[in-house]
């Protein structure tokens, strides 16, 4: 199994039926899993804080839902999870590649990273780092079903150690 | 711009809305004025009054009507919280869910933190980006009765509508329960998802 594979069948063993995504290269393999599978109903959001309202409306609707995003992406939702996810107790799933570490050339890139786990950890949100396929599906599987029991929040950050990171990365790297 | 529509008022209008919603449907108010004027026309079940997320009301409403797609779904919210969210109204002319409503308060201004002028009081028609995003049922509310008329047929065309009323420089006349954990819950238990259970009774 591919770690994408791995994750969508988690989303299914969870009956985690939504996905709302704001696209990216890593996460490349898991939206095309998902979107062309009928179990889901994926939203391809323009922003990501709009796709946490989406996953927490239809929280509160009876569907359980997924949000995909970038590092960059989660930058922008600090707001939506301190003044809507967190304290109404919504359990939202948040899936975020890691970009801005282990080989980016890109040098927002590596800022925005820094920002991540600082807010995480400054709203207490249950985070994970996934970084190989053999903890992975035990990880995964038991944090969905410990978000949805407790109703909090939980993120899943996807390390280039699990993913390979950005495929551009290796020919925009200086060579010095 | 020109609307040709009179002013109006959101706590009359909000109290007309409530006054149409005779299947339980879901209404999600933004943050502020579109929430306390919602709770002051009268606690229902199945109100979601937001304290924060500015310009999230669209796309949590756009979850319920995804999660409940035979519940009616209404957002309401001010212009200046839309203003911050346009990309969402791509996002639900997408999905074309046919039973969600979205009703835009536009008073020009962000009224709450000291009249600031807005966008929409000078040059930006609320509609018009609305059509442009691709809600085709998109429209100005002329009147009171004309809103009224506009949302009996809200379903005539099998996708979503958008409202958007030129109203008054009124403050919300009510004032929200600020407690997140309790809203949430007690909206669920009025959509039939929560799991109080034998605590509910």
């Amino acid at each position: 199994m591919t770690w994408s594979s791995t994750f969508v069948a988690a989303l299914k063993e969870n009956d985690v039926r939504l996905v709302a995504y704001v696209p990216d290269n890593v996460l490349t393999p898991l939206i095309e899993g998902i979107t062309a599978d009928n179990y889901f109903i994926s939203i391809g959001a323009t922003r990501e804080d709009e796709a946490i309202g989406v996953v927490a409306g239809a929280w509160m609707g009876g569907m359980k839902g997924v949000v995909l995003m970038q590092t960059s992406g989660f930058a922008l939702i600090a707001n939506a999870l301190a003044s809507l996810v967190v304290p109404s107790q919504i359990p939202a799933i948040m899936v975020v590649s890691e970009r801005g570490t282990m080989g980016e050339f890109n040098i927002g890139q590596t800022y925005v990273a820094r920002t991540m786990r600082p807010v995480l950890d400054a709203l207490a949100i249950s985070h994970h780092t996934l970084t190989d396929e053999a903890t992975m599906p035990f990880i995964v599987d038991r944090s969905i079903k410990q978000a949805i029991t407790t109703q909090a929040p939980v993120a899943f950050i996807l390390s280039p150690l699990l993913t390979g990171g950005n495929p551009a990365s290796q020919t925009k790297l200086a060579k010095n | 711009m020109s609307t040709n529509s009179k002013v109006l008022n959101r706590a009359d209008l909000t109290k007309r809305l409530v006054g149409k919603l005779k299947h339980d449907e879901a209404v999600v108010a933004g943050i502020g004025n579109a929430n306390f004027d919602l709770f002051a026309a009268g606690h229902r079940p199945q109100n979601f009054y937001m304290l924060g997320s500015m310009g999230l009301a669209c796309p949590i409403a756009l979850g319920v009507a995804i999660a409940q797609p035979e519940r009616g779904v209404i957002a309401l919210e001010g212009d200046g919280s839309i203003l911050m969210a346009l990309g969402c109204l791509a996002t639900i002319a997408t999905v074309a869910p046919r039973n969600l409503t979205i009703v835009i308060w536009d008073n020009g201004i962000y009224q709450i933190t000291g009249k600031q002028a807005a966008a929409t009081k000078g040059v930006t028609d609320i509609v018009a980006v609305a059509r442009g995003a691709g809600i085709a049922n998109s429209a100005w509310v002329r009147d009171e009765n004309h809103f009224e008329q506009l949302m009996d047929r809200r379903f005539e065309t099998g996708g979503p509508m958008l409202l958007a009323a030129k109203i008054d420089d009124e403050p919300g006349v009510g004032k929200t329960i600020r407690d997140p954990a309790l809203i949430r819950n007690r909206f669920m238990k009025g959509l039939g998802t929560g799991r109080g259970g034998p605590l509910d009774a």
